[in-house]
């Protein structure tokens, strides 16, 4: 197998994004949240529902939420996709309109995301029955399988609670700077982070995204096309997935995340390395998850992620900025924040 | 050809008294979680084995409850047989669970809804 996967670098570009209802949005479902999202994404692009002929959608609990989205829009898709691979699906879904935009099959990709779940429960929405060889032990799930990771990788790195801490340090930060981060306005210091509420150890409060509302959008289309419908395309140099497992006891290597290898196909694919890099937007659910992803995606070697964190190395200022609009972890974290780490990358 | 009943049959043999986990015949391989062929390859040869029970800890987690509900832990186990579950280490407060701990299979099975093995510290460890 080629380790590009012969992806179509360059060929698509992101021409519009949007994000809506971020923090609490009192009143709107989570496919209003969604659909407005979707509108202000393709206004951007100067596009209306008519133009889009393929549709990647996410949404907590409605199972078919992708036909009750092109209804709304009166969409009449060539093709349609809701994927089932957690809050990765939107990155998935741009590897797969790269691919079929490249092909001809899909003109116009419209990518699509909303939650309600800050207002509506207050909860992380969790609609999965655990199976009988992880039910009777009561982890918190998704939390607690993080937690399990962060116990082996500070067994075998002796990764500390402190370098844990600058990962949440360094996204208060960032989302101090940024006005529509859910957190913006409030300290947070790595004393903080030692104090607070141990939830699933190592886990503290701190370590953990926030549960809040929000939608975003991002519209893609082929590079001979997106010169007309944006100032500035943001194209699609690279993308590669991997899924290592379901339950986090079937996880090959705790230490090790199902990043590494499509991480390796997507650097291959844009012909560039973790070096050619300026900014990075990684899936912050946890922050042991930043220091796994770094590591995995090669800016620093295994083991290593806990020192390449400290010293505010993230944060502004920092050698290298990541998670620039605050995070899952200090800007918006709707159950399912993997779309606005592509939004925050192409604004 | 009949495929067995993975979860059903685990819980079984636990019932009976018997922690037994699947092996396949041609591979040698042992397999967790219960399914109805090896995975990778499909054999359709997987046998219930009783295994020694014997374990060592692999990541550990402490879950906080508000009191006052006591914390509980959620543990990764590796058996000696070379495949990981999710457990709870018994016999011991959770706070002193320690990665790298050689530990024992006991099975809970009466009164249970869903037969499970946890562990407790070895002897003599």
């Amino acid at each position: 197998m080629m380790e590009t996967g012969d992806f179509p670098r360059g060929k698509t570009a992101f021409v519009g994004h949007a994000t809506h209802g971020m923090g609490e949005a009192h009143g709107y479902s989570s496919m209003d949240l969604m659909v407005i999202s979707a509108l202000k994404a393709l206004d951007c692009a100067g596009l209306t529902p008519g133009d889009v002929d393929a549709v990647f959608t996410g949404h907590p609990n409605d199972y078919l939420n992708q036909m009750t989205f092109i209804q709304q829009l009166g969409i009449n898709p060539r093709y349609m996709d809701n994927n089932r691979t957690g809050g990765s699906a939107f990155l998935v879904h741009a590897f797969a309109a790269a691919h079929l935009l490249a092909s001809g099959a899909i003109d116009v990709a419209l990518i699509a995301y909303g939650s309600n779940q800050r207002t509506e429960g207050g909860k992380l929405i969790q609609s999965i029955k655990p199976s009988p060889y992880v039910g009777p032990f009561r982890p918190m799930i998704p939390l607690s399988a993080y937690a399990l990771a962060a116990s082996r990788h500070m067994h075998e790195y002796g990764t500390t609670a402190e370098q844990q801490a600058e990962v949440a340090v360094a996204a208060r930060k960032w989302a101090n700077l940024n006005p529509d981060a859910f957190m913006h306005g409030q300290n947070l210091s790595i004393e903080d982070c030692l104090a607070a509420r141990p939830i699933s150890t190592p886990l503290r409060k701190t370590d953990c995204c926030l549960v809040t509302d929000g939608g975003a959008a991002v519209v893609i289309v082929r590079a001979d096309r997106a010169r007309d419908l944006a100032d500035r395309p943001a194209y699609l140099l690279g993308a590669g997935q991997c899924v290592t497992h379901n339950e986090i006891y079937m996880m090959p290597d705790m230490t090790v995340t199902g990043a590494k290898w499509p991480g390796k196909r997507a650097f291959a694919a844009a012909g560039l390395g973790p070096s050619d890099v300026d900014v990075v937007e990684l899936y912050d659910a946890f922050t042991i998850n930043t220091i796994l992803f770094l590591e995995d995606l090669g800016f620093c070697a295994k083991g290593e992620g806990g020192a390449f964190v400290s010293d505010g190395q993230i944060a502004p200022g920092g050698a290298l900025p990541v998670n620039t609009d605050g995070g899952g972890l200090s800007c918006v974290h709707p159950g399912m924040y993997g779309l606005f780490t592509m939004v925050e990358a192409i604004t | 050809m009949s495929y067995p009943k993975p979860d059903v049959e685990y819980a079984e043999h636990l019932r009976a008294g018997r922690f037994m986990i699947q092996r396949s015949r041609s591979s040698g391989r042992f397999v967790f979680h219960p399914r109805v062929a090896e995975p990778v390859t499909g054999a359709r040869d997987l046998e219930w084995v009783e295994v020694s029970g014997k374990g060592t800890v692999y990541a550990v987690t402490v879950v906080g409850q508000r009191p006052p509900a006591e914390p509980y832990n959620v543990a990764i186990v590796e058996l000696d047989e070379g495949v990981r579950m999710m457990t709870r280490v018994d016999g011991i407060a959770s706070a002193e669970v320690r990665i790298g701990m050689p530990v024992t299979a006991v099975i809970r099975a009466e009164g249970e809804d869903v037969p499970h093995v946890v562990f407790t510290p070895a002897e003599g460890a």
